[in-house]
Parts: C-alpha cells; structure tokens; sequence
C-alpha cells in the first residue's frame, strides 16, 4: 500500500529488456532464454512461465541465483482451455528481500510434472495437496499419497468440474 | 538434505530379524496436538526412529468455499482458518484484494489495522506459551496466559462485536469507526502486559523441570529450516534474521521501529525465548501506534467496493443503489493474481489469490506457516525421546486449523 503504483511490463520481450538486472530474469536468460514462454510484472510482482518439462532445471537455476528460501506452491483450474492447470511456485529471497513466481502448465490428458522437492524439500506437502485436490501427479515425489481428503476419496475437490455442493 | 514425509511401512520385520522397532499412533484425539493432528511414530524403546504427521481431520475445503462467494463475503471465512489470529487473517486477505484493485487505504485504517494485528500476535503468542507450558506440565502458567488473552478478546469484542471470528477489516478499510474509549483501554493493557510477561518469565526461565524439557531438544539448523519452509519465530529462532514486517513491508510497517528478535540455539528454548521477546516488541509497535494515531476516514473512498454508511443509505439515493449493488451483485475486480505475505503469529502467512474479472475470486490459496512447520517435525524429533516429541511439537505452534484449511 505504501508502495508506489508500478507500471505494468507485459510481454516476454518488454521484461527481459526493461528487467534485465532482476536477479531471477538473469538467472533464467543464462540457463535457458528460449525456454521462458512469457514474462509479466504486474502489482510489483514478476511471474515467469517454463515449460513443464524443466520446472526442476529452472527451479535449480533460480536456486543458485540466490532464490534460497521455497515459500508456496499451488495450482489453478482453468477448465476448459488447453493446457487445463497452471501451477504457481513463489520462490522467496531472504538475502535479496525479493520473491519470485514461476509459473508452468499441465495439460488435462496427462496431468503430470517432475516434483521438485529434489531442488526445495519443503515443497514435499504441498505438491502433495495439488495431487490430492487437482489430481496433478508428481513424478519422484518420495511418498506422493492424498493429504488432506481420506485415501479412499474418489475425484479432486478443487477442480472446477467438481460441485460444490450436494452428493458426488 | 533432510528427508520428509516417506511413509512408515508398516511390514513385519523379515524372518529371523532382531528389528525391535514399533509403529505407535499418536492422536488425533491427543491433547498435546493441538486439534486434531495424527503422529505415526516409529519407535526404537522410546528413541523415536521416524515420525510421519497425518493431517487432515479438520479439512473443510474452505478454498473451494471462497471461489463461490463474492470478494466481500470471503472475509468471515479467513477467521476461520487460523481461529487464534482472526485478524492477522482479515488483514493478508484484504490486502491481497487491496492490491488486485489498485485501492489505496486511508492512514488511520492502516494504522489500526497494525495495532490490532500486533494485539492479535501477542494473543496468538499468550495462548500458545500457556498451552507449551501446560504440555511440558507446567499448568499454572496456562491460567495466567488466558487471563491477559480474556482482555484482548473483549477489546477485540468491543471493536468488532465479536471475541475471536472479528471480521473486523473489510476491503477498503475497516467496518467502522472503533469505540472511542478503546485507545485508552489498549494503552491502560499494555501498560501492565510488560510485567505480566515478567511474571511468565519468572515462572518458566529459571523452572529447572521447564529448561531441562526445551535445551538442546528439537534441534533444527538454520538450513534444515530453510529447505523445508519453516518460516515466523520457528525460523528465528534457528538464527535465520528475515521478518516479513521489516524486510518486506506491508501495511506502513515500515513506519515503525521495533527489533527483531533472533536466537542462534535452534532448538526449543530458542524458539520460547524469541517468541517472548517478540510480544515485547509488539508492545512497543502498539505503543508507537497509539502514539501516531492519525485522523481521518476509516474506509477507503471507492462507493462501488464499500458498503455506504447506513445514515447515507437512509438519506441518498445513489448510496442506496450502491448498497444494493454490493450486496447482490458484488463488485468485479480487475483480471489477475496475487501473492500477498504477512508475518502472522505463526509465520509466514500468504494469500494467492487469482481474479478472472468477475466478483466472484477464480482462485484463493492460502499459505500458511504450520503446514510448512509440520514438515519439519521428523528432523526436530528424530533420535530423541518420545515425551519430547510434545516439547516439539508445543515449541512450533501450530493450530490445525489453519494446516487442514
């Protein structure tokens, strides 16, 4: 609030100009530039997109650029575009005071990305819950099982297919 | 790099093993977990081998409850979620809101909003330093916490009308103007507060049965707490020196002084002695509050987000239409998402929150500390003895509520 208005820089493009000094835009334009789909810094926040098949190679790279600190990871429903769920990481620097989000996509069909509890272990519960409530499965996940609704439960609560009311 | 949550097998030992170990339940019913929180512990004698917390008991899908409700009407349901920090809930919300409609909050609303935010930590911090006590068996202290903790419920009832599920701060300010005398009962209780914590600390610090459960237990390293997302007092207290309050401000903190405590001890008794450090310092920012109280309009000026006053809804049309508008259709809030942090009670408390352009929010997440603290039980517990599982688990504060959402 006491942050001054901050423009918004929408567009691959635009951010990896105007933002070429930010930690995390170095950090993945030395692992990767082709790899970033799209870039946006909106309400003071920058979110950045890669392609599901290197969330861990980008999580690493952003690690080592002192992103030191995992701090929330969840996912969004939105039925019906294709790909159907986004999945958001906000990865936190305590050196830098600084937080990042790195955005992904999975599609319906084959609702599957590598875990990165290999790069942030506290990631662990987390994924755990998108599995459980989207049904987004967590390859090398060490104990991927539903968290929070009983094993036996059929379907995932927070998929926007599932009512919110009434009997399944 | 620590290990977390790989199930317990519960297979027999092969034929002809020596393998003594056993696989004990703890909870959910227990009253050292602090709700409903289910242990499965895999014990050597009484050396705990691996511990795996089963959450979930009090789940009720509040998240997929506030994609079905307008902005407005998600408020009550944050106080529900961390039940002992209502207010600290009302506060990440709004301002994820505030900040996804570009609102711009009048000072004295921000200001009250601080004070209320630190009254609700220490009454987040009394609560769990009576209940910590009363595990390890000291019971007294319990009574003495819930005393002071009564008085901040009745200035919270006296804001808000309610004791603990306020719903006290709205998008775009407050409810209303606060009663007039309440500044004067705030500054009238901390003024006693600074002894009465003395009190606590004369009956714990130097309590031999009291030390001996908490030094050297439940040892955390600054790294291990760092991987797996330990975040608040939990974190300090492993020698990690990041508040969200001074690094990253929110909600004019920046114009407050206040220390951050820090304990490199990282274990139990850390963790005690900065939380208790910690409701000094909030005392001090209640107090610089109090001091600084600026004038002025509680609610921000934006008709179409903020219910008219009810004097104007009598006297004004277009307040009138307003009100009905709010109330039936909602107000649409600009497409795009989110991620609010605060320091809560507990830790880092988030809310993500993805808007499609409608009155109805398409996504509310909520980050909340104890769910990443619980993660970090099996590295504090393993190696130790059983009974100080209880220790540990007391030391990280954590409320269900907010773990099962």
């Amino acid at each position: 609030m006491a942050e001054a208005p901050q423009e918004t820089i929408a567009g691959k493009q635009a951010v990896l100009e105007k933002m070429s000094d930010h930690a995390a835009v170095k950090a993945l334009v030395a692992w990767n530039s082709d790899a970033i789909i799209e870039a946006l810094f909106d309400r003071g926040e920058l979110s950045l997109t890669v392609p599901s098949e290197n969330i861990v190679e980008a999580m690493q790279a952003i690690k080592d650029a002192g992103y030191n600190a995992y701090e929330d990871m969840t996912a969004v429903d939105w039925l019906p575009s294709d790909p159907r769920f986004q999945l958001t990481y906000h990865i936190l620097s305590h050196a830098m005071k600084q937080r990042v989000r790195i955005k992904t996509w999975v599609s319906e069909a084959d609702p599957a990305i590598e875990s990165i509890t290999s790069v942030f272990p506290g990631a662990n519960f987390y994924e755990r819950e998108v599995f459980d409530l989207f049904g987004i499965r967590f390859e090398g996940h060490p104990n991927l099982r539903r968290i929070m609704m009983p094993e036996e439960w059929v379907g995932h609560p927070l998929r926007k297919d599932y009512p919110v009311e009434g009997y399944r | 790099m620590p290990d977390v949550g790989t199930p317990i097998l519960q297979a027999p030992p092969a034929e002809g093993s020596h393998d003594q170990h056993m696989v004990l339940n703890m909870g959910p019913q227990h009253p050292s977990t602090h709700g409903v929180l289910r242990l499965v512990l895999e014990i050597d004698g009484e050396i705990v081998v691996r511990l795996y917390p089963e959450v979930g008991y009090l789940h009720t899908g509040i998240e997929k409850t506030c994609e079905s409700k307008f902005y407005q009407q998600v408020v009550p349901l944050t106080d529900r979620v961390d039940y002992l920090g209502p207010l600290a809930n009302n506060l990440c919300y709004c301002l994820a809101v505030e900040k996804l409609l570009g609102l711009e909050i009048p000072e004295r609303a921000v200001w009250i909003r601080v004070l209320l935010t630190e009254l609700t930590r220490i009454n987040s911090h009394l609560i769990w330093l009576g209940t910590h006590a009363m595990d390890i068996g000291a019971l007294t202290v319990f009574l003495y916490t819930f005393r002071e903790r009564e008085d901040i419920l009745r200035i919270f009832e006296a804001v808000s009308g309610q004791r603990m599920m306020t719903s006290y701060f709205r998008i775009g300010g407050l409810a209303m103007e606060p009663p007039l005398d309440i500044f004067d009962r705030i500054q009238k209780f901390i003024k006693t507060l600074p002894e009465k914590l003395d009190e606590y600390s004369n009956l714990l610090t130097g309590n031999p049965i009291f030390r001996n459960r908490l030094l050297g237990v439940g040892i955390l390293s600054p790294e291990d707490a760092v991987a797996l997302a330990v975040t608040g007092p939990t974190l300090r207290a492993s020698g990690v020196d990041f508040d969200i309050r001074r690094d990253m401000p929110y909600s004019s903190y920046e114009k407050f002084q206040f220390k951050v405590p820090i304990s490199n001890r990282c274990d139990c008794w850390g963790r005690y002695e900065v939380r208790l450090e910690e409701m000094r310092e909030s005392i001090k920012i209640i107090q610089q509050a109090l001091d600084g109280m600026p004038g002025g309009p509680v609610k921000a000026d934006a008709p179409k987000i903020i219910l008219p006053d009810r004097e104007k809804m009598k006297t004004q049309m277009e307040a009138l239409i307003h009100h009905f508008k709010i109330v039936t259709e909602g107000f649409n809030v600009p497409a795009g998402e989110v991620f609010q942090a605060i320091e809560s009670g507990h830790g880092t408390m988030g809310y993500y929150v993805v808007s499609d352009g409608t009155a109805k929010p398409y996504r509310v997440h909520m980050r909340y500390p104890g769910f990443a603290s619980l993660q970090a039980l099996e590295t504090m517990c393993q190696g130790r003895m059983l009974a100080d599982v209880v220790a540990v688990i007391g030391s990280i504060d954590i409320v269900l509520g907010e773990i099962d959402r």
